[in-house]
């Protein structure tokens, strides 16, 4: 069993833990511009890392916040945890960074 | 090539003490060019190597394997076998896999024990009894053999089952695949690479395949740890790697690999004659020829390529079998392991042609690929050959994620994923 950190509530058990994937995926400003094979990208495509990964989680069973967890998919070594920093990326305005 | 194993051959070798066996498969060094390589020597890939050989006539075949045969998911599924799925393009294909199954003792002169001994998966609501009587039909239409039975006839088939209504959650009825049943994996790999070996494939073991040689969008060949190999056509069959193998080949799947987690018990006597599934609960559960009950868990939700996952899942896949078969619980469990599923979005594979010219994958089998492994290395061998999808495999192109046709086996597929 994984032992998360939460940014808010501290090292948790996984079984509190709700994975959402892959992170950084930012659903495009205008959707109904994109061709079926970016849609499609933005949709399925995923990176599947072998190796360090950046990955949402919920603290489904706690604070319900989501955030991001950098974790080696080999080994299942966690680097840690950190909440989003949208407000720097002024981009990402519309962006559902909590994308399932 | 090993000779024909036979009722001679059998006892004139235990004639001589069994000292005398040949060896099953050669283990030859890669030749500098093939005309086809098949990358992962897991069932789908020694499968798909041994059809590009009986059915199209390719004498000049690699199959690659960066371990050992068998020694990936082919060796760590619990065997299940049967085609009753939902949708008619999945129905038909895994249907060929079963017609394959049927003969494929004699084909491959090599016993890989299948048994035929039906596949019940379990409803608990009137919602999972509308769900399996709609799947019923469909196979049926498809000419899958197929039948609701009630509880009251589980209870007679199945005597440790707990069909009692006060069940906490009580079993309604099942679907049966009367044809279903297992299939022993190891001899399912054995079986196709002797059978492949003899008929010239070359098995490299032990050769793991680093990239691609791209040139002008065309595949020329593969770097591996034994160097590079030249070779006209490349199918890539390597389950909860491909995406990796993709990241070689300049591509994105759409694909995310989970550990998915099995265990045995101690052997037992016979106790469970049949394979019994459960969507509701999640548990799925057979016993072995050697007497353990082999007990299959959903994946752990996480990206995972670490060949293991959580305690939790397997406590709750535990837990569903123990809520079926009250019995099992004071049984001690034997081994525990997990092997690395391409879960694609749709719970179907993606079988065919990818953006780079004579370059094939096979993957997204997810959490139930065992028993596609005959028909998955038939209808690629067709696409190898032909450069074109067979009729089967036609609707599980890499395409449909951006044109929509998926074909939705998310939980219709009569397990959870």
């Amino acid at each position: 069993m994984l032992l998360i950190e939460c940014p808010w509530c501290g090292d948790r058990a996984e079984t509190e833990f709700s994975c959402g994937g892959e992170a950084d995926i930012r659903r495009p400003a205008l959707p109904q511009t994109l061709s079926d094979e970016a849609w499609a990208d933005y949709l399925f495509m995923r990176k599947n890392t072998r190796g360090w990964h950046r990955e949402l989680w919920n603290h489904s069973q706690g604070c319900r916040q989501w955030f991001v967890v950098e974790r080696n998919t080999l080994t299942y070594e966690i680097a840690g945890s950190s909440k989003f920093t949208t407000s720097s990326e002024p981009e990402t305005e519309g962006v559902d960074s909590s994308a399932d | 090539m090993s000779g024909r194993y036979s009722a001679f051959s059998l006892l004139s070798n235990a004639l001589q003490y069994n000292r005398k066996w040949p060896r099953a498969w050669r283990n030859p060094q890669p030749k500098a060019h093939y005309d086809a390589i098949v990358v992962g020597g897991g069932g789908h890939g020694l499968a798909t190597a041994y059809y590009l050989a009986k059915e199209h006539g390719y004498d000049n075949v690699a199959v690659l394997e960066k371990g050992w045969i068998g020694g990936g998911n082919t060796g760590r599924n619990t065997t299940i076998v049967r085609s009753n799925y939902l949708w008619t393009e999945a129905s038909l294909m895994y249907e060929k896999s079963m017609k394959l199954w049927e003969g494929l003792s004699a084909e491959l002169n090599y016993n890989v024990m299948f048994s035929q001994r039906g596949v019940y998966n379990l409803g608990h609501s009137l919602q999972d009894m509308r769900d399996i009587e709609r799947r019923v039909a469909s196979n049926r239409l498809n000419g899958i053999d197929a039948q609701v039975v009630s509880s009251k006839q589980l209870g007679k088939a199945i005597p440790g089952l707990n069909t009692s209504a006060s069940a906490r959650y009580p079993i309604l009825g099942a679907s049966l695949q009367p044809r279903g049943g297992v299939a022993r994996h190891d001899a399912v790999a054995w079986g196709f690479a002797r059978a492949a070996d003899a008929l010239g494939v070359d098995i490299i073991q032990q050769c793991e395949v680093t990239g691609f040689d791209i040139q002008g969008g065309r595949v020329r060949g593969v770097k591996t740890s034994q160097g590079d190999i030249a070779a006209d056509k490349v199918a890539v069959v390597v389950a909860g790697h491909a995406s990796v193998l993709a990241g070689y080949a300049g591509f994105r799947l759409p694909l995310e690999s989970h550990p998915l987690q099995a265990f045995v018990s101690e052997p037992l006597k016979p106790v469970l004659d049949t394979v019994v599934m459960s969507n509701a609960v999640h548990g799925y559960i057979s016993q072995s020829d050697k007497g353990e009950l082999v007990v299959g868990a959903g994946i752990d939700s996480y990206v995972g390529y670490g060949q293991r996952g959580s305690f939790q899942t397997i406590e709750h896949a535990l837990q569903a079998i123990i809520e079926l078969f009250p019995a099992f619980s004071r049984v001690r469990l034997l081994r525990m392991w997990a092997g690395i599923v391409d879960v694609s979005p749709d719970a179907c594979p993606i079988i065919g042609a990818t953006p780079v010219q004579g370059l094939y994958f096979n993957c997204g089998w997810g959490t139930g690929g065992f028993k596609a492994t005959p028909g998955s290395g038939w209808v690629l061998a067709h696409t190898i050959a032909n450069d074109q999808a067979h009729e089967l495999n036609a609707p599980f192109n890499l395409e449909r994620f951006a044109s929509g046709a998926l074909i939705d086996e998310h939980g219709a597929a009569a397990v959870a994923h």
